[in-house]
């Protein structure tokens, strides 16, 4: 796509808003509407629209398919691994609230880290189901 | 004002739902599919579930439709004339729908206070929720915390989809299956003799 000016500058305007968008969910899902997955799909769509518009070799350069495995799994195992600290500490699976002195800190912390873990796991399935779809060629006949 | 946009966007609705059916061109389709999804998104809205209509406009109007249109560069933009008989699956959608229809008769009249659904745990979590995780959106304190399960479980599930699409569409090296004389046979390397030893693996 590289004669599309009005669709490469287009995009380019917009993908800092949509990945700014989807920070703001992502943060503001203790208050308004939204939270880790929300984030993460918008997230990915900017990305994706990236990749539309540059090529699928440029978004590989900046998000390589191996990192995108990496966050897929990564984030799974940080909501686990939240739930398997809270049970060191005492509590049981899950219960945030002996994560900090006062249990509505421990609230907080949790529903972050858990929050973050929803959002690392679905941008990177995302992603990389979209580069496993791309990545296809026609099979010669 | 609500009756009437929730009339125009259910219209719209069923009329991109019919296009979509109609439509021979598949690319045609798979637009009119995403423009499904920006009206469902619509009516999610005036829903109040804004977060929800966040997830279909995302997901059901852009990625999926970008996951459509890279399938149609392999498998070219025609639908295939049909070749049976509609009747038989037009008779099993009406019976099955008509039967939905009749399931919905006797649910409780939707927003209703008193409904069951509002009264069985939700009344903790609306009480209870800001002493106890002490942040104001309630959606998000049922599921990180007292839905934390759920939410996991979820995610595994989105993460084992990807492990399926990868299995099913990543490429690597292909195991050959041949017969043997005996038996089936899958072997990994592409170099190996069909009548090499037997006994490797079947």
């Amino acid at each position: 796509m590289d004669d599309r000016v009005i669709l490469r500058v287009g995009a380019k305007m917009l993908i800092p808003f949509i990945l700014l968008f989807a920070l703001y969910v992502q943060f503001h899902g203790d208050y308004g509407p939204g939270g880790g997955f929300q984030a993460g799909v918008i997230f990915a769509a900017g990305f994706v629209l990236y990749a539309l518009v540059y090529g699928l070799g440029s978004a590989k350069q900046v998000m390589p398919p191996n990192a995108v495995y990496v966050c897929a799994a990564l984030g799974v195992l940080l909501f686990a691994g939240v739930g398997v600290v809270t049970v060191a500490l005492g509590g049981v699976f899950l219960d945030y609230s002996v994560l900090a002195h006062d249990p509505e800190h421990g609230q907080h912390y949790g529903i972050l880290l858990v929050e973050l873990g929803v959002l690392v796991t679905v941008f990177g399935v995302m992603v990389a189901i979209f580069y496993a779809f791309a990545g296809r060629r026609k099979v010669e006949e | 004002m609500d009756v009437v946009v929730d009339i125009t966007l259910l219209v719209l609705l069923g009329v991109t739902a019919i296009t979509v059916v109609r439509l021979r061109n598949l690319f045609g389709a798979v637009m009119m599919t995403g423009i499904y999804s920006l009206l469902s998104a619509g009516l999610l809205v005036t829903l109040d579930a804004v977060d929800v209509a966040f997830t279909e406009a995302a997901v059901g109007a852009g990625i999926s439709t970008v996951l459509f249109l890279g399938t149609l560069a392999l498998v070219g933009h025609e639908e295939a004339k049909p070749t049976r008989n509609p009747i038989l699956p037009l008779f099993v959608v009406m019976v099955t729908g008509g039967a939905l229809v009749y399931g919905t008769l006797d649910m409780p009249a939707f927003g209703d206070p008193d409904n069951p659904i509002h009264h069985h745990v939700a009344d903790h979590y609306i009480e209870e929720s800001d002493h106890e995780i002490g942040i104001p959106n309630i959606v998000t304190s049922i599921l990180a915390s007292y839905r934390g399960y759920d939410t996991m479980g979820e995610i595994t599930v989105i993460f084992t989809a990807l492990v399926g699409v990868l299995l099913l569409l990543a490429r690597g090296p292909k195991p050959r299956r041949f017969f043997d004389g005996t038996r089936w046979v899958t072997r990994w390397d592409p170099e190996s003799n069909p009548n090499g030893e037997e006994d490797a693996d079947g």
